[in-house]
């Protein structure tokens, strides 16, 4: 391609302004010095400031965090203990489907329609324990619940692109059960298993949904957080807050590229 | 001897019992199928119960079969028949039909620009449209209210034009419905396009050009075949979710404009009406398998997950 296409990158451009200038006016908005209306009022850090004595946000950054953390680490091995145990075992066909079919539900089905499963089953077995009265317990079952799929879908790719005479050389040395998995299998699929988590977490601090729909009162996070203050009326530390979590996007996804290239 | 040797197999190397081999695998399987099957599988099937439970005086759930939900649905209420949620269900495929067109119409200039970039630079390009990927739903859009608000340059050039009257916000509404749809959903377009647009075979482009192909012959015959697979993605991922949209048409979008996510997250939430917001959810899932089974069978697709 060496013509010059001046209307390819005029819309080019244009569509990356179409996704950056609402992020460019929160971060402006941030650092203006009027507590009420959108007109310049010269540079201040006093949001920032603010921010940082905030318990509400205090707490909701921790829950979202907590949330992230823990409910990958869940997903993320019983996503690989799926992925091991379909693609590694011999599964009659039909049994082979019905793994198949169950896995795709939450990538296929609309995340609204997961959070109102998600709901209805928490008042179900709300009825056997308490555990499942909203909270950040149900919030982090909720986030594994979506979670497990992607990670398994991750994990299975990984699988399929190794070959099984590694395993077949590992037992004809006599590898025990432990040893192969712990020698042989993790330290293949590791790329596919950090792959994996990584997508879980981003997952999980992206999700507004899932989160909107299993929260408790005590269990707010920042996405639930923003959408509060959006109904109640933003104020400046809402633009701060929000520049750091997209500053922290940003770092995420500079971080995840450069693993990528790594493996 | 010999008998109790023959019911051993060898499996990747391993001289083991079936029976044993299928212990392990259930060992792995369990306990995320279990998990899988109590949290979702079942609820989601319970669904199709709830939607035909009837709602308590308290907003609780009565299991008492009856067919109101559905005549709801359709529209029949105690005043009548209206047109109401005809025009919700409609509005939510026309929604997401437009913001995908759009999409497609600016993903494939922009996956474009990026590809013709120089290697070195071409990697910052493509993170420009991953951070947005990654950028929470609620954040993006709440952003357009502040883009958007009164006095700022979008709004005094509509209120130049006598779009809206001096000093108005351009929320809410359709325009700024748009606008948060489609800067939601742009990404998700531009990144599976773009996997497709990266393994471009250009020769074919030279010579259909060469074939004196107009710009429009290009892109039908040279460019779309090739991409399609990405494309094909791009536009599940961009319709289905749309469809299912609350979060933008609630922030930029005011009462007047709803899609059936609202509907179900209103009859979770406020209206209390469980059974109802069930058989909601239900149309929408009928919604979504159409639409998917659609665009497979259009896109000769098998595997997309």
């Amino acid at each position: 391609m060496d013509k010059k296409r001046p209307l390819v990158a005029l819309v080019a451009i244009l569509s990356l302004a179409l996704l950056y200038i609402p992020s460019i006016a929160v971060a402006i908005f941030s650092v203006n010095n009027s507590r009420y209306g959108l007109a310049w009022r010269g540079f201040t850090l006093d949001w920032y400031k603010l921010l940082l004595q905030n318990e509400y946000i205090h707490q909701a950054t921790i829950n979202s965090l907590i949330l992230a953390v823990v409910s990958t680490i869940a997903s993320t091995i019983l996503g690989t203990a799926l992925a091991l145990g379909l693609d590694r075992y011999p599964w009659p066909k039909t049994l082979h489907r019905f793994f198949d079919i169950s896995i795709n539900i939450p990538i296929v089905v609309p995340d609204i329609i997961m959070a109102v499963s998600l709901t209805l089953a928490f008042s179900f077995l709300r009825v056997i324990t308490p555990i499942f009265e909203l909270s950040l317990i149900t919030l982090i079952i909720g986030h594994v619940t979506f979670q497990i799929s992607f990670v398994t879908l991750v994990v299975r790719s990984r699988l399929a692109s190794l070959n099984q005479e590694t395993d077949e050389a590992a037992r004809d040395l006599f590898a025990s059960d432990f040893y192969l998995f712990r020698r042989v299998t993790l330290p293949l699929i590791t790329p596919g298993v950090l792959a994996g988590a990584m997508l879980a977490f981003t997952l999980s601090l992206d999700d507004f949904i899932i989160s909107f729909f299993t929260h408790g009162p005590d269990s707010v996070t920042l996405p639930i957080f923003i959408y509060a203050s959006i109904k109640r009326g933003l104020t400046p530390e809402i633009h701060a807050l929000s520049t750091l979590m997209l500053l922290f996007t940003v770092v995420l996804v500079v971080i995840a590229e450069r693993l990528s290239r790594k493996f | 001897m010999a008998s109790k040797k023959s019911d051993r197999i060898s499996w990747r190397g391993d001289v083991t019992k079936p029976l044993r081999l299928r212990l392990r695998g259930l060992g792995l399987t369990l306990p995320p199928l279990v998990w899988l099957t109590l949290l979702m599988t079942i609820p989601c099937l319970t669904l199709v119960a709830l939607a035909m439970a009837t709602r308590g005086q308290y907003g609780d759930v009565i299991w008492q079969f009856t067919g109101n939900n559905f005549r709801r649905l359709i529209g029949y209420s105690f005043f009548g028949w209206s047109a109401d949620n005809f025009y919700v269900l409609f509005r939510s495929l026309w929604m997401a039909a437009i913001t995908t067109i759009i999409c497609v119409a600016l993903a494939y200039p922009l996956t474009f620009h990026v590809v013709t970039r120089p290697p070195r630079t071409r990697v910052f390009w493509l993170i420009l449209i991953i951070i947005p990927f990654w950028t929470n739903v609620v954040v993006r859009t709440y952003a357009w209210l502040l883009v958007l608000g009164p006095n700022l340059p979008p709004a005094r050039l509509a209120a130049f034009f006598g779009l809206i009257p001096e000093g108005a916000a351009l929320y809410p509404g359709q325009f700024a419905v748009y606008l948060g749809m489609v800067s939601t959903f742009l990404p998700f377009m531009a990144l599976p396009l773009y996997a497709s647009v990266e393994r471009l075979n250009w020769d074919l482009l030279e010579a259909a050009r060469d074939l004196y192909a107009s710009r429009f012959q290009v892109f039908t015959k040279a460019i779309l075949p090739q991409t399609k697979p990405g494309l094909a993605v791009g536009i599940i991922v961009t319709f289905v979710p749309a469809m299912a949209m609350f979060v933008v048409t609630d922030i930029l979008g005011g009462a007047k404009f709803m899609l059936i996510g609202n509907l179900i997250q209103q009859q979770f939430t406020q209206a209390r009406n469980w059974p109802y917001g069930a058989a909601l959810s239900l149309a929408l899932m009928v919604m979504t398998l159409i639409s998917m089974a659609i665009f497979r069978r259009r896109s000769g697709l098998r595997n997309l997950s």
